[in-house]
C-alpha cells in the first residue's frame, strides 16, 4: 500500500514548524513518529499535500522537574517514557502505561505528542494524562496557550487543537508515592484495548468508553465520599458511551469498566 | 528528495520520492530482499529492521525519515554464512524457524532486544517479540533461541514449560 504523493520538509526548529503550519495548516499533517499517521495515509484514509516532520526535533524530547509538575517534550517516544527513572519515581504511572502500548518496535517511534494530538479513544496514553489531570501547551501563529487534558478532547479523532497549532508540551502532576495502577484488557497479545482504567491517588481515567477517553467522574465523587471500592467501581460506567464492536457489545465493556475499576483500585490500594 | 543512508556499513546518497517506504527502499533500491513485507499494516513485524540499533518496522517509516541513520538488515548481521551472528547461529541450533518467513524480522527484533535486555527472562523475551508473528513454529523454539543467544541455557529457565501470557498491569 502506497501512500497519495506529497511534499515533506524537516524544519530546523519548532519556531520553523510552526510558521510552517501557520502558512500551510490546512493541507499539512504534522509528522511525529508516524505510527498513527502513516498507516492512515498507506490505507488512504488520510492525504495530506504536506508533511511536516518534527520526529528529530530534539527541542521537542525533553524530560524534567518543573515545580510541582514535570514537562514532557512532546517528540518524547513511549520507548523514553518506559526507561525514565524520573518518571519512576515522580510519575511511575505513565512509563507503566507506555509499557503496555503496542510492541517495541511501535514504542520505539511513537511519540507522548503523537498519541494525545490523535486523539484515538482506544489509545492508552491519553486516559493516563487525563487521570492524572494533565495539561497540554499548544503552540500557534496566535502564540501559546495551556489546556487541561479534561478540555481537550471534542470527539473521535478531535480535539480543541486548531491545525495549524503544535502540541509542544504535556504537563503532569509530581504523584510520587500515590498508589496509581493500569489495568488494560486485551484478547491478544498486541491489540490494542477493549476497555483499560488508569487509576492513580484516587482518579480514574477510562478507555475505549466513549468518543473521547472518560474520567469515571462517579466513581471518583463515591470514593471521595468514603465509598469502599466496591460501591465505588460499581459506578464506573455511569456517564459513559461505549462503542460496540467485534471485541464486545456495550454491555460487554461497561462491565469491563466496572471490573478493571476494582481491579485498578484495589491495587493502587486507594 | 536527497537521503544519506548507511546499510549493512555501506553509505549511499539516493534521490527518492518521499513517499517511498523504507522496506521499499531496502527491497526495490537496494535489492535487499531478506527483509519482508508480510501484512503491510505494521502488524506481524516481518518487515522488522535495525535503525541506529532500535527495532523497527520499516513498512511503517518512510525513506525519508530514515536521512543520516544506520541501518542494518539481516544480510548485514552475519559475517558469513560459515560465520553467523549469534542470534542466527541460535535460530538454527534450536530450529527456531520453519518455513522462514518471519525469520529475517524476527532475528533482527530479537538481535534488538537483547541490546536493551541483555539478559532476558523467558517473559521478557516474550513481551519483547510480540510485534513479531509466526505462523509456523507456536514460538517456542524461537523462545528458546533468543535465551540462548544470551548466553543463558533455555532448559534451565523455570518457566519455559508454561508460558503465560496475560495483559498489561499496574504491578
Ligand atoms: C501496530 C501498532 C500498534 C499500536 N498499539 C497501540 C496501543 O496498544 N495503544 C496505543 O495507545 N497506541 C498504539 N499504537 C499507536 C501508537 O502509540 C502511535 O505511535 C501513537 O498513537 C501516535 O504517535 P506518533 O508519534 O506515531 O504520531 P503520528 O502518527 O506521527 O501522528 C498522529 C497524529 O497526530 C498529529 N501529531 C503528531 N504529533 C503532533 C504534535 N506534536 N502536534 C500536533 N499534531 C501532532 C499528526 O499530524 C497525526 O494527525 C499502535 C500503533 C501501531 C502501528
Ligand atoms: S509488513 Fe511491516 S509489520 Fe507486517
Ligand atoms: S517460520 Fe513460518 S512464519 Fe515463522
Amino acid at each position: 500500500m502506497i501512500p497519495v504523493a506529497f511534499d515533506y520538509v524537516r524544519p530546523e526548529s519548532v519556531d520553523a514548524a510552526v510558521a510552517l503550519l501557520g502558512e500551510r495548516g490546512e493541507d499539512a499533517s504534522v509528522l511525529a513518529g508516524g505510527h498513527s499517521l502513516l498507516p492512515l495515509m498507506k490505507l488512504r484514509f488520510a492525504a495530506p499535500e504536506l508533511l511536516i516532520d518534527i520526529g528529530r526535533l530534539e527541542e521537542l524530547q525533553y524530560l524534567r522537574l518543573d515545580g510541582d509538575e514535570i514537562a514532557i517534550g512532546a517528540g518524547t517516544r513511549h520507548t523514553t517514557l518506559e526507561a525514565s527513572e524520573l518518571l519512576d519515581t515522580e510519575c511511575p504511572l505513565l512509563p507503566a502505561v507506555a509499557r503496555t502500548v503496542g510492541d517495541p518496535q511501535v514504542r520505539h517511534r511513537g511519540t507522548l505528542g503523537g498519541s494525545l494530538a490523535h486523539a484515538d479513544p482506544a489509545s492508552d496514553l491519553p486516559a493516563a494524562v487525563l487521570a492524572l489531570d494533565g495539561t497540554v501547551v499548544l503552540r500557534g501563529p496566535r502564540g501559546a496557550r495551556r489546556v487541561p487534558l479534561t478540555g481537550f478532547y471534542t470527539g473521535v479523532f478531535s480535539s480543541v487543537k486548531e491545525p495549524d497549532e503544535l502540541l509542544v508540551e504535556v504537563r503532569v502532576p509530581r504523584t510520587g508515592a500515590a498508589g496509581w495502577a493500569y489495568e488494560k484488557f486485551t484478547r491478544r497479545a498486541n491489540d490494542w484495548a477493549i476497555v483499560a482504567v488508569a487509576v492513580v491517588d484516587g482518579w480514574v481515567g477510562l478507555v475505549n468508553m466513549g468518543p473521547t477517553p472518560l474520567r469515571a467522574s462517579a466513581t471518583e465523587a463515591a470514593l471521595a465520599g468514603g465509598a469502599s471500592i466496591e460501591e465505588a467501581a460499581a459506578l464506573a460506567d455511569e456517564g459513559t458511551d461505549p462503542p460496540a464492536d467485534s471485541a464486545g457489545s456495550t454491555e460487554y465493556r461497561r462491565h469491563l469498566a466496572r471490573l478493571l475499576t476494582r481491579r485498578a483500585l484495589t491495587t493502587a490500594g486507594r | 528528495m536527497k537521503v544519506h543512508i548507511t546499510v549493512n556499513g555501506v553509505p549511499a546518497d539516493t534521490d527518492v520520492e518521499p513517499r517511498l517506504l523504507l522496506v521499499h527502499y531496502l527491497r526495490d533500491t537496494l535489492g535487499l530482499t531478506a527483509t519482508n513485507v508480510g501484512c503491510d499494516t505494521s502488524s506481524c513485524g516481518a518487515c522488522t529492521v535495525l535503525v541506529d540499533g532500535e527495532s523497527v518496522k520499516s513498512c511503517t517509516v518512510l525513506t525519508v525519515q530514515a536521512d543520516g541513520t544506520d541501518i542494518t538488515t539481516l544480510e548485514g548481521l552475519s559475517p558469513s554464512p560459515d560465520e553467523l551472528h549469534p542470534m542466527a547461529a541460535a535460530f538454527r541450533q534450536e530450529h527456531g524457524l520453519q518455513c522462514g518467513f518471519c525469520t529475517p524480522g524476527m532475528v533482527m527484533a530479537a538481535v534488538g532486544l537483547l541490546e536493551e535486555h541483555p539478559r532476558p527472562t523467558e517473559r521478557e523475551v516474550r513481551e519483547g517479540l510480540k510485534g513479531n508473528l509466526c505462523r509456523c513454529t507456536g514460538y517456542h523454539n524461537i523462545v528458546r533461541a533468543v535465551l540462548r543467544a544470551s548466553g543463558q541455557d533455555p532448559d534451565a529457565a523455570p518457566d519455559l514449560v508454561a508460558p503465560g501470557f496475560s495483559t498489561g498491569s499496574g504491578t
